[in-house]
């Protein structure tokens, strides 16, 4: 089966003043059909950027990008973009507070022309009951919405163009605690029915155990770890996937001090040589800043991380 | 620091060229051809004699040639004869400039007094009386067209009253400083009234701003008299916007400025500037012109420099 | 949500708060009856009274039967001047500002969008255009020859020429502010999220500047249009008391004070009307814009 996305060698670079950031680098992964995955790492780990590459929003320095088999250019991107959407972080910034949730909803298709006003405000009404808010929200504005809700209303955008991947960008993260189950479940239950996929980006690891299928880990804008959820977990194989899953509290485990990460992530203006991780990683030796490290696998089928020293487990 | 002062400098000096070359051509449209002047003075000129002056003074050139030949003259000084003075432009236009100068400091340095005291009493107690009163005061401030403003002056002091003067610089025969003074309160007074309200409706706006900032809240909690916290703390951290709004205005009260000369007859840049676009003197008008533009932005530099040095979160 | 029935627009929201600003309403009621006096002169006209009709024996005559407020230095009755004169400088007001104020928004929501090169080439227009002092400027475009540059004569002298030439040398020169607001708060809203969700489903430029950035500009806009209406009859009238503006027969508030020095010994009472009449607009204009931003205020809104 084909990939629905494929990343290949994907690089994003912003010129500032007189230097440059490099946001991601040298990412390649892939997406199936109807399955999730997870893009984890810190804030400055470059993966909202290329969260924003992939939904088309953020052009790569380098790199391609394929979707369904065909290379997304500048003259194939038109037709893929009803079908690549996306959620925001903050649900109070998601939505346009002139407009009635009926338009915000139905926007997608209004922007690609698809179907008449009527049956775009019947598409609406439709996706509204599917995310579980009342009928009569269609007129009324997003002020009048909570957080939560208004995530909802967040999603049904997304969906009114029938996509087939979405990328979530830190879906959850700014909504209370209570409220992030159900959104999550809304979102596990949509999958279902719509047969689509997720690239969920998130720094929260705990969240991530839920809906998550894949795991690919990116320290300052490169992949260090990428595999199957449970391999992962249970067998993390790179140094920083290490001290990530230590530091994600459990009841009924007990602590396993792997090693402690020293000092804070570098700027990625200026990003350490040979493996990135280096300045910070307890195995770190003299190859580590000379050469940078490639994926290979790690044990289980489909884990691979980039370490000169990762623990690997036999699958 | 001195490469920011370098690029800005060089901004408006490039702003500056830009705009006589604009202004250099707007001048070039306006009625009347300087040989149609010499023309009907002189009936003896035949359309030969006329044609023959043209290409002398260069006149059938286009309008680029004639720019760079008077661009080239400019900058070495020579700005040209005013016709209607019948001197040298620079001759005419500095007296005048220092005219102008005088009557703007005089006037801002008021308004600008007057706008701190008031706009620093209204933030003291928002939506109170005083703050009302001013508030009222400073709309009208800047609604009053300064022209009308002068004429209710001049209607009051000096014809109603007979206690100020209404125009000219001094009274023939009595050169004294009370003289000057005189001659000089009216229009001063009325270029301050019409500035401040906008000052102070900006003062005003920074203070309450800055008061409701917790570092204020601090200095009152660490004890410090009331007086102390607003003069010391409130007001230097309120000035830093105020500083370049103030600045920024410069180009406003210029316009004040030549509406006021012309009112009280003060021969300065504005009645100068006035007097030469009626009367055709083309040279005078264009370096009149490119003067004032000059003052324009050179304030606003200024200003620019100001906001830079006293706003330490700014790097130069 | 159960309990509210009908939706909040943000708009009616919006005039709920206005309502309530006091000086605000007040200054819509001083506009309203402003304009109403204008329309007067409709009327005054129709009983007879012309306002370019010039009687030299009746100069300056005291206010008399026919004649409210008297004749002026010309033997023209001044009341109807007064109303006449308050269309066209009210005309002026508002053309002008609609004028300029396009224009603006076209440039700052262009720079704010695209930003780059083109963006600074737009600041640096911008710049130089506030750099250069208002009047003088104003005083030589309205002395520019329009046969020069290549009306006809008759076109040139007309009225309407008149007219339309001030229109257009106030909007030249005062859109700069309405363009450094709106590229300001495009350049904050083009960051927004939902403008993100529009490009990712694949707006254009045209579409995002449309449907997003202009209604969401649309608050500050509408005050800085308020704001600007009272500038520019302060200019107008400037401009026609120094006799670059609308010139007489024609009249307007600020070139019924043309020969001011000489009514103010003469005739002071007609040296005020005029003014108080600009005054007055003026400052109900600035206290509507004030309750426009008080009620539009975006902190109340979220």
């Amino acid at each position: 089966m084909t990939a629905l996305l494929a990343l290949d060698d994907v690089s994003v670079h912003f010129p500032v003043r007189r230097q440059v950031v490099r946001a991601v680098q040298h990412v390649s992964l892939q997406i199936a059909p109807g399955e999730t995955l997870a893009l984890v790492g810190e804030s400055g780990s470059g993966k909202s950027t290329l969260g924003y590459a992939v939904a088309g929003l953020q052009a790569p320095t380098e790199g391609r990008l394929f979707f369904e088999g065909v290379e997304l250019t500048k003259s194939t991107w038109p037709a893929a973009r009803s079908k690549i959407q996306i959620v925001f972080q903050d649900p109070f910034a998601a939505l346009d507070p002139r407009m009635p949730v009926s338009e915000i909803i139905a926007e997608p298709l209004r922007i690609q022309r698809i179907g008449s006003e009527a049956s775009r405000r019947a598409r609406a009404a439709e996706l509204v009951a599917r995310v579980g808010l009342p009928l009569d929200a269609l007129n009324r504005y997003p002020h009048e919405f909570s957080g939560g809700q208004r995530q909802r209303i967040a999603i049904a955008r997304a969906l009114s163009p029938a996509p087939r991947l979405i990328v979530a960008d830190e879906p959850l993260s700014a909504l209370d605690v209570s409220i992030q189950s159900q959104v999550l479940n809304l979102m596990k239950e949509v999958q279902e029915q719509e047969r689509l996929s997720y690239l969920f980006i998130s720094h929260d690891l705990a969240v991530v155990n839920h809906l998550v299928d894949r795991v690919a880990v990116l320290y300052l804008g490169r992949l260090v770890e990428i595999g199957p959820r449970a391999a992962l977990f249970a067998n993390p194989s790179h140094p920083y996937t290490q001290a990530l899953l230590d530091s994600v509290p459990r009841i009924g485990r007990h602590r396993q001090r792997r090693a402690v990460i020293r000092g804070e992530m570098p700027s990625p203006l200026n990003p350490p040589s040979g493996c990135v991780f280096h300045t910070r990683c307890p195995k770190a030796q003299a190859v580590c800043s000379a050469e940078v490290p490639s994926l290979a696998p790690a044990g289980a089928a489909g884990h691979e991380a980039a370490c000169h020293f990762k623990t690997e487990t036999g699958a | 620091m001195s490469r920011f002062i370098a690029s800005r400098v060089w901004q408006a000096a490039l702003v500056l060229l830009v705009m006589s070359f604009v202004i250099y051509s707007l001048i070039g449209l306006m009625p009347g051809d300087p040989l149609d002047i010499m023309i009907a003075s002189n009936p003896g000129a035949t359309p030969e004699v006329v044609a023959r002056l043209r290409v002398i003074y260069g006149l059938d050139q286009p309008i680029l040639y004639r720019y760079f030949h008077w661009l080239l003259a400019a900058l070495q000084g020579d700005l040209g004869f005013s016709r209607t003075h019948s001197q040298p432009v620079l001759v005419v236009l500095l007296p005048a400039l220092w005219t102008t100068c005088k009557l703007m400091l005089l006037s801002f340095v008021c308004s600008v007094l007057l706008a701190m005291v008031l706009g620093v009493w209204a933030a003291l107690k928002p939506g109170g009386i005083v703050d009302g009163v001013v508030s009222l005061l400073a709309f009208a401030g800047i609604s009053v067209p300064v022209f009308w403003l002068a004429l209710m002056m001049i209607l009051l002091f000096a014809v109603k009253l007979h206690v100020l003067p209404a125009s000219g610089l001094s009274d023939i025969g009595d050169g004294s400083i009370l003289d000057y003074a005189r001659h000089l309160v009216m229009p001063v007074i009325t270029l301050a009234l019409a500035s401040t309200g906008g000052f102070t409706r900006f003062v005003r706006a920074a203070m309450i701003e800055t008061l409701r900032m917790d570092h204020i809240r601090t200095a009152r909690a660490k004890g410090n008299a009331e007086g102390r916290v607003v003069l010391i703390h409130a007001l230097r951290n309120a000035m830093i916007p105020v500083v370049t709004v103030i600045a920024l205005s410069f180009g406003t009260l210029f316009s004040g400025a030549l509406v006021t000369e012309t009112m009280f007859a003060q021969p300065g840049m504005g009645k100068m500037i006035f007097d030469a676009i009626l009367s055709n003197d083309f040279n005078l008008a264009l370096s009149g012109l490119l003067f004032a533009t000059m003052v324009t932005l050179f304030s606003n530099l200024m200003a620019d420099l100001a906001y830079g040095w006293l706003d330490p979160r700014i790097k130069l | 949500m159960s309990g509210v029935e009908r939706a909040q627009s943000p708009w009616a929201l919006r005039l709920r708060r206005f309502r309530r600003h006091r000086t605000g309403m007040a200054s819509l009621v001083i506009l309203a009856l402003l304009v109403l006096f204008c329309l007067g002169a409709f009327p005054l006209a129709l009983m007879g009274v012309d306002a370019d009709a010039t009687d030299l024996f009746a100069r300056f005559d005291p206010p008399g039967p026919g004649h409210l407020l008297g004749m002026d230095e010309a033997g023209r009755d001044v009341l109807i001047r007064l109303m006449v004169g308050g269309q066209i400088s009210l005309l002026v007001g508002v053309l002008a500002t609609l004028l300029g104020g396009v224009f603006g928004i076209a440039i700052g929501i262009t720079a704010g969008y695209f930003g780059g090169r083109l963006d600074a080439m737009l600041m640096r227009f911008t710049d130089g255009m506030i750099a250069l002092p208002l009047l003088p400027l104003l005083i030589v475009l309205g002395a520019l020859d329009l046969t020069k540059l290549g009306f006809g004569q008759e076109f040139a002298r007309s009225g309407a020429a008149g007219f339309w030439r001030i229109v257009v040398i106030i909007a030249i020169v005062d859109w700069t502010a309405i363009a450094r607001l709106v590229r300001a708060a495009t350049l904050q809203i083009r960051e927004r999220d939902y403008v993100r969700a529009a490009r990712a489903a694949g707006a254009g430029a045209w579409y995002v500047m449309v449907a997003h950035i202009l209604p969401n500009i649309a608050t500050p806009i509408i005050v800085a249009f308020t704001l600007t209406v009272g500038r520019v009859i302060l200019a107008e009238s400037v401009l026609s008391f120094l006799g670059f503006g609308i010139v007489p027969p024609t009249p307007s508030w600020g070139n019924m004070l043309n020969n001011a020095q000489e009514l103010v010994t003469t005739a002071p009472l007609l040296a005020v009307y005029p003014g108080v009449l600009i005054f007055v607009t003026v400052i109900a204009v600035n206290f509507l814009g004030d309750g426009l931003q008080a009620a539009f205020d975006p902190r109340s809104e979220k």
